[in-house]
């Protein structure tokens, strides 16, 4: 029984803990939030330079050739210090889809890119003011072009390319595209958490490449997801912690009638139920990370598990964390919001709570426990 | 990352399940009552009790000269594992073997563990935990039945109450008040204590269930030897800490139903001409609760992980039984509730019954062995590390501490 990291993967936690808390991450994302900008740039290139966006891509490929649980911790710590660069978009979606689905041509061209930082990805899907499905998608794929519009695409300004879900005769199917090409045109959504970009991209007449097949690109396009919630919900949790040591340390230094805060009960249970929530989640994404390292047939349930937890686990913690700090969390200068913001971020990126809900009590159907 | 046995854990998985398998029957796949529930209880769990002791599995992480086999802790959730496989009385020994034992172990003498410990094991003799008073639950130290030293032996004089099994138990350890001008904390002194003593009255507690497995246990004029003292005078509350520790670890998860058994009802249940699973509402609920089914079992998969490299486990295991009772306790109201008007009714149906017997139990759950409140406080304070509430019983004497009912 090994529901653990080994020691070279904490190895590897402790040093991305350390470089982040070195790089002062969570100010750097302060800034991003409060200037012009949706990206550091900066900690980006020197995330390149770890090697850590080629964790997951094969040595022949130039990438570090590791696992998943890799990845898994590495989010953690990202989450945990509110790394403010495009990591999940290009990393956890973009690159998964080009390993999972691209033919090798296409890989060699793109992964050794993707570790050295050439090349940054991402991954639109919605189109709608609602959660996007295979029976709205609009933006069409015929003769070798798309045509259409994609809303809230995360850090689509960096990114060099897109994975694109578009309509075909058939179906659905994936498309890679350039987004240097003619006939894309990338602009600013403004959101509620500037820290990240958000855009919006319109393709007109785009020349895009197969990735997958003509007809499935919805069901790829799922599966790249439930890998990707085990990764998010790693980064969740590494932001629920963060949450709940500032409210801890505050609970601890701030004084009101007399007492520190934290020896009231009514602040002592709201700790408490935040630590059961995050702890439900962190062994919910063991397990998840546990299934998606072996390709388990369990995946589709763990990683909707993990993900449903992760995402009411930051919740909780990022608003119970704004409570506890009274009025003080409330204002611009705390650190308070900036999780609050990050928690409703990445609980959107592949869909909402209600969605993961749904789409766990389906695989519960699907591989009918009873 | 991997759920396999290490080869000499899968050794001692196999030894297990071959003595086992010769030695009870599997439980049925479909969850039905245990084939125990309509027999002599006492007499079925004594006899399985004895099986496993001859063989060295009554209390395998034991000592030999105890009974036991020396094994490891991973070993004795392997056992454990194993054991909840087959169809086996259980609900007797609890709290003598989690409790009792421990405490005995630590602090009785060597001959009194060699009188005692060898026939706690074969479950000859049954203990029972006598703590809780009328006005003494939450805040357990602040008991007030009375031992006075008389010569080499001690009279005791008070109630008890919440006492499981005490109706069938022949010994139980106690912890009592020897001076009400000490401090609360100091002034509890601990013994064991023979339950067939003159002088003792036990009488059941009706539950909300109807049923009664706690009774009060009244003490008049008892007497106990000085020998069975357990711990030095003063010292009832720190041994009483170890206990209740292990407390926490016996209740653990509840026993009910669980959220395969709302899921597999949803899927039958008719709601309004379709399956009561196709409702919104109930599917939300559903993942909710497999959610927190499946985050505890895989910490307790953490915790073994923990345990099986020889590592201490961290304080994960303290939300167990906070998350677990609370579950039961919708999930009993959810199954009630989806019978629309007729969930009044008492039915033959089992999955009906055990919705009802869910509902109508858990509300004790969620008090008995720390409340949902105390259990919060204890997170907060060890495991989060923040500070003790201030308190209006510290540095008093106990005879001047408010009580409401002076």
């Amino acid at each position: 029984m090994n529901l653990d990291f080994s020691d070279d993967q904490k190895f590897l936690q402790e040093e991305a803990k350390k470089f982040l808390e070195k790089e002062q991450s969570v100010n750097r994302n302060r800034s991003v939030l409060e200037h012009d900008e949706n990206i550091d740039i900066d900690l980006w290139n020197k995330i390149v330079g770890l090697g850590w966006t080629g964790i997951r891509i094969p040595e022949e490929y130039d990438g570090l050739g590791l696992g998943h649980l890799e990845l898994c911790v590495i989010a953690e710590e990202l989450g945990r210090y509110l790394a403010p660069v495009p990591f999940s978009s290009s990393v956890y979606l973009f690159t998964e889809a080009i390993i999972n689905y691209a033919d090798d041509s296409i890989k060699k061209e793109i992964l050794p890119k993707l570790v050295s930082g050439e090349i940054v990805g991402t991954l639109a899907v919605a189109e709608e003011l609602k959660a996007p499905s295979a029976e709205n998608i609009n933006l069409t794929f015929s003769e070798g072009k798309i045509n259409g519009t994609k809303i809230a695409v995360p850090d689509a300004e960096i990114a060099t390319h897109a994975i694109v879900v578009a309509k075909t005769d058939s179906g659905a199917s994936l498309q890679l595209v350039d987004l240097s090409a003619n006939g894309v045109n990338i602009e600013k959504q403004e959101n509620i958490d500037e820290s990240r970009g958000y855009f919006s991209i319109t393709f007109k007449d785009v020349e895009s490449k197969l990735i997958g097949d003509n007809s499935t690109g919805w069901e790829l396009y799922e599966y790249i997801i439930n890998q990707a919630a085990v990764l998010f919900g790693y980064e969740q949790i590494g932001g629920s912690q963060a949450a709940l040591d500032m409210a801890i340390s505050y609970a601890k230094e701030r004084y009101a009638f007399g007492r520190q805060i934290g020896s009231f009960q009514a602040i002592k249970h709201k700790l408490a139920d935040m630590y059961i929530a995050l702890t439900l989640a962190k062994s919910n994404c063991y397990y998840a990370a546990w299934a998606l390292s072996t390709n388990s047939s369990d995946l589709p349930s763990a990683s909707a598990t993990a993900r449903v937890s992760a995402t009411k686990a930051y919740q909780l913690c990022s608003k119970e964390n704004i409570q506890t700090h009274g009025g003080n969390g409330f204002t611009w200068e705390y650190d308070c919001h900036m999780y609050y913001r990050r928690s409703k971020l990445l609980s959107l990126n592949i869909g909402s709570l209600s969605n993961w809900r749904e789409k766990l009590v389906t695989s519960l159907e699907q591989s009918n426990i009873n | 990352m991997d759920f396999k046995d290490t080869p000499e854990q899968a050794k001692f998985r196999k030894t297990c399940r071959e003595w086992l398998e010769n030695n009870a029957a599997l439980k049925d796949a479909s969850p039905s009552e245990s084939t125990f529930a309509n027999k002599d209880i006492i007499k079925e769990a004594k006899a399985w009790q004895k099986k496993k002791y001859d063989a060295g599995w009554a209390m395998l992480h034991w000592p030999k000269e105890y009974g036991g086999i020396g094994a490891s802790p991973i070993e004795r959730i392997i056992w454990g594992n194993e054991e909840s496989k087959f169809d086996v009385p259980k609900g007797i020994f609890e709290i003598g073997l989690g409790m009792c034992g421990p405490v005995m172990m630590q602090y009785a003498s060597d001959e009194q563990k060699e009188r005692y410990l060898p026939p706690m094991a074969e479950g000859k003799e049954i203990w029972c935990q006598l703590f809780s008073e009328p006005s003494a639950g939450s805040d357990v130290a602040g008991l007030r039945s009375k031992a006075v030293q008389d010569g080499d032996k001690w009279i005791i004089n008070g109630q008890k109450v919440w006492t499981s099994g005490a109706h069938f138990s022949d010994f139980g350890i106690l912890v009592v008040r020897h001076d009400p001008n000490l401090e609360k904390h100091k002034g509890l002194t601990f013994f064991f204590v023979d339950m067939k003593s003159p002088g003792i009255e036990v009488k059941p507690i009706k539950q909300i269930t109807g049923g009664s497995s706690f009774n009060e246990v009244y003490f008049t004029d008892v007497e106990i030897p000085d020998s069975q003292r357990l711990g030095e005078i003063g010292d009832g509350w720190k041994v009483a800490i170890t206990t209740l520790m292990n407390e926490r670890l016996a209740v653990g998860d509840a026993d009910g139903c669980d959220v395969e058994d709302a899921f597999k009802w949803a899927k039958t249940q008719d709601s309004l001409g379709e399956p009561l699973l196709n409702n919104k509402a109930v599917r939300e609920s559903i993942a909710d609760w497999y959610c927190e089914a499946n985050g505890l079992k895989n910490t307790k998969l953490r915790t073994m992980s923990a345990l099986s490299k020889g590592d201490t486990p961290g304080p994960e295991a303290s939300i167990t039984k906070i998350v677990s009772a609370g579950k039961l306790q919708d999930i009993g109201n959810f199954g009630i509730d989806s019978m629309d008007m007729t969930g009044m009714l008492k039915s033959d149906n089992s999955d009906i019954k055990r919705f009802q017997n869910a509902w109508l139990g858990a509300p004790g759950l969620r008090i008995a062995g720390g409340t949902d409140e105390i259990l919060r406080n204890i997170i907060a304070e060890r495991v989060l590390g923040l500070p003790q509430d201030p308190r209006a019983d510290k540095g008093v004497a106990y005879k001047d501490i408010p009580s409401g009912n002076s």
